[in-house]
């Protein structure tokens, strides 16, 4: 009976794979830990049922299998047993609900002492805002987003004055205590996703949304965007860092502040040209479309890019100097190589910061 | 009303119609007959067949995606525009082009009038019109395959405001094209929908009550009601989207910087078509379930000899869950940022849509039990559907219960559930019923050895792609991502081994996909070189195989309409000379039970 020898082994065979494959849950770094024990639950009542029918099927294909000497039974219906599974089958689902609902009750509710931090997505990139020592995020605005105020910070907000402003790849954590993530979106939905969190939300534009955890465990921890936001939505990464509250606030200090960045403070980190172009890169998310090592991208490839004839959309063929870099950055849709897509958003740049950034360009290129 | 009518109420006579026969058109021209047809059973033929041809394509496109997911950068046309591209048209393709239309508009045409013992439906020229409508849905979506941009890749969900915006491919021409193809779907499909449930209503023949129609058709008539109340969701929020995108209206448009610039919009929210789209999208599932469903109870029983187990909750069940699909909505948007206090509710309906499902399962099972089960390929089909289902709908529990849901959402867990419960178990259903009514439309067999190949490939196959999925799932791979290593590389928890899974699914889909041409071949061959048929070569007690000619001529039955004595499931009665009574036999005739 090859079916019903077929039938077994695929249920063994999915129990044996649950059990022994090393894909599951990666290794939880929140207090989010109620999240995995309803999959356990999950798993164990659904697992049951899963055994139990497909045997039980595989045992009645064996049983009943065609004679012609046979009949089968004629039972149009069996009350007493219908009443009985449907029973047993809500107590099943209950079994389920209840403790995923209890946990849910937990994740609506955000402690009242919960660190407040904010994300922003855009695409395809993170950045992120502290509320600075008021405690307080000042107000937003989309229509205030431009070039020099890229976080579109109120200006005659006070509250804003102090809020600690991070444009580039890592957001940092103190391990231990609650934290309230707001997320806000410039353009589309994104949605801030660390597997190793199990708590997730989307980010959505004209609105604030937020889930909360307890960072704990040191370490760092790559952010993925989890709803489909474009071209580049497989590479909008960012790093959150989890560490002892002292090094949070060290690193925390060295960030700077709307305050600062309203007065021209820029980024004047330490390092050579090219260190500082690397910083930028990875801060305003060149990379997140544009490879190093030559692989295909949302944009060009920058390896071997320097020095090379490039042919656009229209057919033409231009020389990769250093007015065509520079017009590559700040007016990026006047020339697009043939093959991608006028998409690439003008980076918000000073003179400095263009300076540094075209030297990094041109050490990677090769 | 008894349900022991079958066996002890049969009436030997039933009383005659007091409504005069419909009048059919008879066409005289070739073009008339097979081509503007405006019977029934060819319709179905063409929406099968069209159905069935771009779902080849969806399937290529598929391919090409497991093979970029399989070997990044092996394909170099594969680009990351372009996988999100054939991402979403797949998706759209599969759901909407063919599984809808061919369940709907395919087995529905088919069956509907033969099975409830109706001439044809009873609008067949719009019933006409609806084919040609879906046709011309077809091509406009197919031809955003060559407008500027190409086609959308926003995924079949659609979700505003990428999909309007620069940085998602076919922001310009392709959304549009989408939404104006998916109008036209609609509009046919409303026309299409109105036969079906006008037939079944008002065009059973005498004696076929409600309570003794097949289990097909009691399905295909809940997911058509079903369709007509959902669809006008997908159409206003596409209608509105379109606005959004041409004339700079605001429906799901907030303010937004858009790749550095400022637009116009503001005030939109894009969770409000989240809403209207699952709203529609939800019963969708159900609309391709039900029917599947349907089939599956038909070919049980047929091949087990025995009745299908509590008809009456099936039916029961067929019509709640069609209800309560209208109430589960927002489990796809859990993680939406819509109000967190929804996820309570949405929760607790979802998990009580398990429990007629799960009896809906017990009683395909509780049918073979005690039966007296003949394995050929349309059962083998019926019991790998039951066999996948049971995966597939176990899984949506784990999705529908929110807080398990939120590490889980937009990972390839979410992937793996749809696909076992919408393309794996459907699927296997649709070949199944293939296998069963292929030989009453063509008057011809099937290829057995060819079909027990193609189920076996076809069965394991599709569950060693999808059941392995959902582990990547749980190791948190997010879904409708051109490749894992992004600009640094794989992820920290990622394995080198999850990729090797990513490796054999690809392989196991290349596999399963080419041997789809099998069973293209056997359709092709069989139709003039199968083994004869005959009227009823399964001994099945439904109207259809009760018709006086096979293939069945224009108005299915010959001279005179059936009369029903009974219901649908008069397998192995006790006394009875054969182990099945058809529908139209009258009591007292071949059976040893008094009335």
């Amino acid at each position: 009976m090859v079916l019903v020898i077929v039938l077994v082994l695929l249920v063994i065979g999915s129990v044996l794979f649950h059990f022994l494959s090393p894909w599951y849950l990666t290794p939880i770094a929140s207090n989010w830990g109620m999240i995995d024990d309803t999959l356990t639950i999950t798993f164990i009542v659904c697992g049951f049922v899963f055994v139990v029918i497909n045997l039980f099927m595989a045992y009645g294909i064996y049983k009943y299998r065609y004679r012609k000497d046979r009949r089968a039974d004629y039972e149009p219906e069996n009350k007493k047993l219908e009443w009985w599974l449907t029973a047993f089958t809500t107590v099943g689902v209950i079994a389920m609900l209840a403790p995923g609902l209890i946990v849910w009750g937990k994740y609506v509710e955000v402690p009242e002492d919960a660190m407040l931090v904010e994300a922003i997505g855009q695409q395809w990139r993170w950045s992120y805002r502290y509320p600075g020592v008021d405690g307080v995020l000042g107000t937003v605005d989309t229509r205030n987003i431009n070039a020099s105020n890229p976080f579109g910070l109120n200006p005659d907000d006070p509250n804003g004055q102090d809020d600690i402003l991070v444009s580039g790849p890592e957001v940092h954590l103190p391990i231990g205590g609650p934290v309230k993530l707001t997320l806000r979106s410039k353009d589309v939905l994104h949605d801030f996703y660390v597997p190793q969190i199990r708590a997730k939300m989307d980010l959505v534009p004209g609105m604030i949304t937020y889930f909360w955890f307890t960072p704990t465990k040191i370490g760092e921890y790559d952010v993925l965007c989890a709803e489909l936001c474009g071209s580049g939505h497989y590479n909008m990464r960012s790093r959150m860092v989890v560490e002892e509250e002292a090094d949070f606030q060290a690193w925390l200090q060295m960030q700077p502040t709307f305050a600062q960045l309203l007065a021209g403070a820029g980024s004047a980190s330490g390092g050579s040209p090219i260190e500082q172009g690397a910083q930028l890169a990875r801060d305003q998310g060149c990379i997140a479309c544009h490879s190093l090592d030559g692989s295909a991208g949302v944009g060009p490839t920058w390896k071997g890019l320097v020095g090379k004839n490039e042919t656009l959309t229209d057919g033409s063929s231009v020389l990769v100097d250093d007015a065509y870099l520079k017009e590559s950055i700040v007016d990026p849709n006047a020339k697009v190589v043939k093959g991608y897509a006028p998409i690439m958003p003008p980076a918000q740049l000073t003179d400095d910061q263009l300076k540094s950034l075209m030297a990094y360009l041109k050490s990677t290129s090769g | 009303m008894a349900l022991t009518d079958a066996a002890h109420d049969a009436q030997d006579f039933a009383p005659p119609a007091e409504v005069a026969e419909e009048e059919l058109y008879h066409p005289k021209t070739w073009l008339g007959k097979y081509v503007f047809s405006q019977d029934a059973k060819i319709i179905a033929l063409q929406y099968s067949i069209t159905a069935m041809a771009v779902g080849l394509l969806a399937l290529v496109l598929s391919v090409l995606m497991r093979v970029q997911l399989a070997w990044p950068g092996a394909v170099s046309f594969i680009t990351p525009d372009s996988y999100i591209q054939f991402v979403t048209m797949h998706g759209m393709i599969m759901v909407i082009y063919l599984l809808t239309a061919l369940f709907l508009g395919g087995f529905g045409n088919y069956l509907i009038p033969l099975m409830v013992g109706a001439r044809d439906m009873v609008f067949p020229y719009v019933n006409m019109v609806s084919y040609w409508i879906y046709l011309f849905a077809v091509l406009i979506l197919l031809a955003s395959f060559f407008v500027p941009g190409g086609p959308t890749g926003s995924g079949w969900t659609l979700y505003p405001p990428q999909a309007i915006l620069p940085g998602t491919p076919g922001s310009g021409w392709g959304i549009t094209l989408m939404c104006i193809s998916l109008g036209f779907f609609v509009i046919g499909f409303t026309m299409g929908g109105l036969n079906y449930v006008v037939t079944v209503l008002q065009a059973r023949t005498r004696g076929m009550t409600l309570m003794r129609m097949p289990l097909t058709i009691w399905a295909i008539f809940t997911a058509t009601i079903l369709a007509l109340l959902a669809f006008p969701a997908l159409l206003v929020s596409a209608i509105m989207m379109s606005l959004d995108n041409l004339l700079g209206t605001s429906y799901f448009m907030p303010a937004i910087v858009s790749l550095g610039q400022q637009l116009d919009h503001s005030g939109g929210s894009p969770v409000l078509f989240q809403h209207l789209f699952w709203f529609f999208g939800h019963p969708e599932v159900y609309i391709v379930a039900l029917p599947a469903f349907g089939i599956v109870s038909e070919l049980i029983s047929v091949h087990a000899r025995k009745n299908i187990f509590g008809y009456r909750l099936m039916v029961w069940a067929i019509v709640v869950i069609g209800g309560l699909s209208f109430v589960v909505w927002a489990h796809h948007m859990y993680v939406s940022g819509m109000n967190p206090y929804f996820g309570f509710f949405f929760a607790t309906t979802t998990l009580i849509i398990a429990v007629p499902t799960a009896i809906k399962v017990y009683n395909w099972v509780l049918t073979l039990w005690r039966g007296n089960i003949r394995l050929n390929v349309p059962m083998l089909f019926a019991i790998g559907f039951v066999f996948t289902f049971i995966n597939g709908g176990l899984t949506g529990i784990f999705l529908g219960n929110v807080i398990v849901d939120v590490p889980l959402s937009d990972t390839y867990f979410v992937v793996a559930h749809f696909h076992m419960v919408m393309a794996v178990s459907p699927i296997l259903a649709v070949f199944g019923a293939v296998y069963h009514w292929y030989p009453k439309i063509t008057g011809r067999m099937l290829n057995d050895g060819m079909g027990k190949f193609h189920f076996w490939v076809t069965f394991v196959g599709l569950y060693c792609i999808y059941y392995p999925m959902h582990y990547l799932g749980i190791l948190g791979v997010p879904r409708r991502y051109f490749a894992n290593a992004g600009a640094n590389g794989l992820p920290d928890w990622f394995p080198e081994s999850a990729q090797m899974v990513n490796v054999g699914i690809t392989i196991a889909a290349i596999i399963v996909a080419s041997v789809q041409l099998v069973f293209l071949y056997n359709l092709y061959h069989s139709a003039t070189r199968g083994k004869p048929a005959g009227g009823n070569p399964w001994g099945a007690t439904t109207l259809e195989w009760q018709t006086s000619d096979t293939p069945p001529t224009h108005g299915n039955f010959g001279k005179e309409l059936p009369s029903v004595y009974r219901w649908a499931y008069d397998y192995s009665v006790p006394g009875a000379k054969e182990d099945f009574i058809p529908q139209n036999v009258p009591a007292g005739k071949d059976t040893g039970h008094a009335g």
